[in-house]
């Protein structure tokens, strides 16, 4: 997947939420770090004054016990109210679900939305929670030794989505 | 750089890159404490015990908030009604707590050194509440992060430390951490309460509170221990609060930016004059907001420290 393959994607999404969800109440929350790149660049896409927050789920995982305290924090930066707000979450990846989970923890304690629609540029599958995305750019079938790498200028100085090798970091082209 | 520590013990042995992880954690921790939900699930079903020698209202609220707002089930130990004063040592009381299974003690006791016994004694973590006349670290880390967020940094800044040095845990930890971090320390207070040769360490030391402050950025006021006049160290409280306690007039002469800090509990009318703590140069209540959230950090680092 390249530049324009990605966004082309993010056109499409900010389509249907101007169509189908409508932009009165409408808040994108991105989920750091990727996923809030993404949200912002919905935003520029629909060129509407929308909201955009972004979550830091780390003090809300559930392998803390396993991997322990993670000392590169960031910080959620959601200024706005979320009650009664349409939210639309977005990520990278959508893999086990379990970053999901935590990031819906994490809205719920700043307050209740009117509801909450997903939506991941890729869905890899193998999830491992009773997760699903409402809107999805495109769904890829690998193997458990693969991982999607979301790549984006902002971070990674080029825009590209590539599946790579776990065990020796060699990638191809989504 | 990774969080490795089980304790937290002192500022001493820190090095300067593990005092700005904890400052950037409680970053992080600080906006937990104005939602509407103030509690994240970070340390569920972790236990947390307030192990308290030493009567403290203050640190220990704020230790067991940050706590509860990590989700951590909390223990207050209370010493008065305990086996220590049926003769039991402190090493004993900390592992028959700990056969409990518990996580983590937050140690406050009137001798130096008594947290650090304990902490090589249990394989829980231990972090220092106060010890003797030796650190209050999380009270220093308080500090730090109270200045970094007023100046935007800590290098190059000028702080006074005014009053009695000699038996204050925490000016000890503060020097140690204004130090490592790159301010400017100065020291005041009356000859016989400023240690000998404090000055090799790198700091300065004046006698005169006009001195200290007037080119101050902050201007850190110590609690005065009344029992220190009955010890021979002072002639007077009278006198001590004429020439180093802050008044009207020594504040008017500051300069516009400079701010004022106490630890707390105030002696008002003794190293600070009643009115002057509610005035706008005054940090105090920030210090105890920030409290919760450095307190928060050190929890989550030491808790979930890399095994």
């Amino acid at each position: 997947m390249d530049r324009e393959e990605i966004l082309e994607i993010l056109k499409q999404m900010a389509e249907i939420i101007e169509k189908e969800i409508g932009l009165d109440n409408l808040v994108i929350i991105g989920i750091k770090r990727r996923g809030a790149i993404i949200a912002d660049r919905i935003k520029e896409i629909l060129k509407k004054e929308i909201p955009v927050g972004y979550l830091d789920i780390t003090f809300y995982r559930d392998d803390f016990s396993k991997i322990g305290a993670h000392p590169v924090v960031g910080t959620t930066e959601i200024l706005f109210d979320i009650d009664d707000k349409k939210v639309i979450l977005v990520d990278d990846v959508l893999y086990t679900g379990r970053t999901v989970r935590a990031a819906l923890d994490a809205l719920i304690d700043l307050g209740r939305p009117k509801f909450v629609k997903l939506f991941v540029l890729v869905d890899r599958g193998h999830r491992e929670l009773p997760v699903c995305p409402d809107y999805f750019g495109k769904k890829v079938d690998i193997g458990e030794d693969e991982m999607v790498e979301v790549r984006l200028k902002e971070i990674d100085k080029k825009d590209e989505v590539v599946i790579v090798k776990k065990w020796n970091g060699k990638g191809k082209t989504l | 750089m990774e969080w490795k520590r089980k304790d937290l013990i002192g500022l001493e042995n820190l090095s300067k890159e593990e005092i700005e992880i904890i400052l950037e954690v409680a970053d992080s921790f600080k906006d937990v404490s104005t939602r509407s939900v103030k509690k994240v699930p970070a340390l569920r079903g972790k236990t947390v015990v307030n192990l308290f020698f030493e009567p403290s209202t203050r640190t220990r609220t704020s230790f067991e908030l940050a706590a509860k707002r990590l989700s951590a089930d909390v223990l207050s130990f209370d010493v008065s009604s305990s086996s220590v004063s049926k003769g039991e040592t402190i090493v004993d009381t900390a592992k028959n707590i700990e056969a409990m299974k518990v996580d983590c003690f937050i140690v406050r006791h009137s001798v130096s050194g008594a947290p650090e016994i304990i902490s090589k004694n249990v394989s829980a973590s231990v972090i220092n509440a106060g010890d003797g006349c030796h650190e209050h670290p999380t009270q220093a880390l308080l500090d730090l992060f109270t200045v970094k967020e007023k100046f935007g940094k800590i290098k190059g800044i000028k702080i006074s430390i005014i009053g009695d040095i000699l038996h204050s845990r925490v000016a000890r930890s503060n020097i140690w951490g204004f130090k490592k971090l790159g301010a400017e320390v100065c020291v005041c207070g009356p000859p016989p309460l400023i240690p000998k040769d404090i000055e090799n360490i790198g700091i300065k030391v004046t006698y005169h509170l006009e001195k200290a402050i007037e080119d101050a950025d902050i201007v850190y006021l110590l609690r005065l221990q009344r029992e220190r006049q009955k010890e021979n160290f002072l002639p007077s409280l009278k006198e001590y609060s004429f020439l180093y306690g802050l008044d009207i007039e020594k504040y008017e002469k500051m300069k516009k930016r400079t701010f004022i800090m106490h630890p707390g509990p105030m002696n008002r009318g003794i190293e600070i004059k009643s009115e002057i703590a509610e005035k706008e140069k005054s940090l105090i209540l920030e210090q105890v907001t920030n409290g919760i959230a450095v307190r928060m950090a050190v929890l989550y680092l030491t808790i979930g420290r890399k095994v």
